[in-house]
């Protein structure tokens, strides 16, 4: 009962303050898409510090990393979430496509092991997650099973999605492929590395945790 | 030679999800590229996919799945009841391809085509 009393007091004055409760902001998508990069400049730019480990190696994030409480902030409104940055989702490892980053196969077949519970992970934490942005790499073709199961999930759930059409910075990305392959949703470019449209997307946030 | 298996479905319609998942890996891990008529559910498709990394080891490395069917854009009200009833007696529209990742390299899905990149039977042999 007093546990209820203080949500609704905190609820209250949170609304007065015109900030939201905290809620769960999961990075999913394809492997390489750079999730974890998104990751770091989002921390990196509101709590001064890095949250992910980055490689050109697929499979990096092998197990679900979590920040709690980010605020940003645009203008006068504040946003506070947890963030949630989840191993790539796919539906197949080859243990030998490490071992072309000049792994040796005893770590290479570790990574592929950790990577295939890091899929599942991620899938068992989509439930969790009140918002989500995917993150694509607008260099690659979007059309892919992947995307596409992950995106009928969370509609599925009703969970607001934002697309991040990541790696505009690179001469053969195609933003305008990534929207025209999912036109229901909103898809921004950006790029994380470099940092570009980064504050429209900080806005785009707001839009979707509504 | 690869070995294209049609799936009618009404071969899967009254399987429970866990079991239609089931009998499709046993039938893509004996080497099978599978054409199933109509879509699974988002759900079997996770499941699909969670099943699939559970089972991954030093011969089997996955799968490769695409699926392709028309996505009408207007959709006229009685039309979209019509495809919700549908949906709910399963997604019967479109096709679905699933192969082994030992042997299907890629789906290419572009987006009203559907393009099977398969590896050389030298490496599938490894």
């Amino acid at each position: 009962m007093i546990k209820r009393i203080k949500e609704a007091i905190s609820s209250f004055f949170a609304n007065i303050f015109n900030t939201k409760k905290h809620i769960r902001l999961g990075l999913y998508g394809p492997p390489n898409g750079g999730k974890s990069t998104l990751a770091n400049k989002i921390t990196k730019d509101w709590l001064g510090e890095e949250m992910s480990s980055v490689s050109r190696i697929p499979h990096e994030t092998r197990e679900i990393h979590q920040k709690e409480k980010v605020t940003i902030k645009a203008g006068s409104k504040k946003l506070t979430f947890n963030l949630i940055d989840t191993p790539g989702i796919a539906t197949k490892i080859d243990y030998e496509d490490f071992m072309k980053f000049k792994m040796n196969a005893k770590d290479a077949k570790e990574r592929a092991k950790e990577a295939t519970k890091g899929v599942i992970e991620a899938i068992r934490w989509l439930d969790n997650m009140d918002a989500v942005v995917i993150v694509l790499d607008s260099t690659k073709n979007p059309y892919s099973q992947v995307n596409i199961t992950i995106l009928g999930n969370l509609a599925a759930r009703n969970i607001p999605v934002l697309i991040a059409a990541n790696k505009i910075d690179l001469r053969k990305s195609d933003v305008n492929k990534i929207q025209s392959a999912f036109p229901q949703y909103k898809v921004l470019g950006i790029s994380a590395e470099r940092g570009d449209n980064i504050e429209d997307f900080y806005k785009s946030l707001f839009k979707v945790v509504k | 030679m690869l070995t294209l298996q049609y799936i009618p479905h009404t071969e899967l319609q009254n399987m429970e999800s866990e079991d239609k998942i089931r009998k499709l890996l046993n039938l893509v891990k004996s080497d099978r590229i599978l054409l199933v008529e109509g879509r699974l559910k988002p759900s079997e498709e996770t499941a699909l996919i969670e099943r699939t990394m559970e089972m991954i080891d030093k011969k089997f490395k996955g799968i490769e799945i695409g699926t392709i069917y028309a996505e009408k854009k207007n959709i006229q009200p009685y039309e979209l009841l019509k495809k919700q009833f549908l949906q709910f007696l399963g997604y019967r529209e479109g096709i679905t391809i699933i192969g082994p990742a030992s042997i299907v390299k890629e789906i290419k899905r572009d987006p009203n085509k559907i393009e099977l990149l398969t590896r050389d039977s030298k490496r599938r042999k490894k």
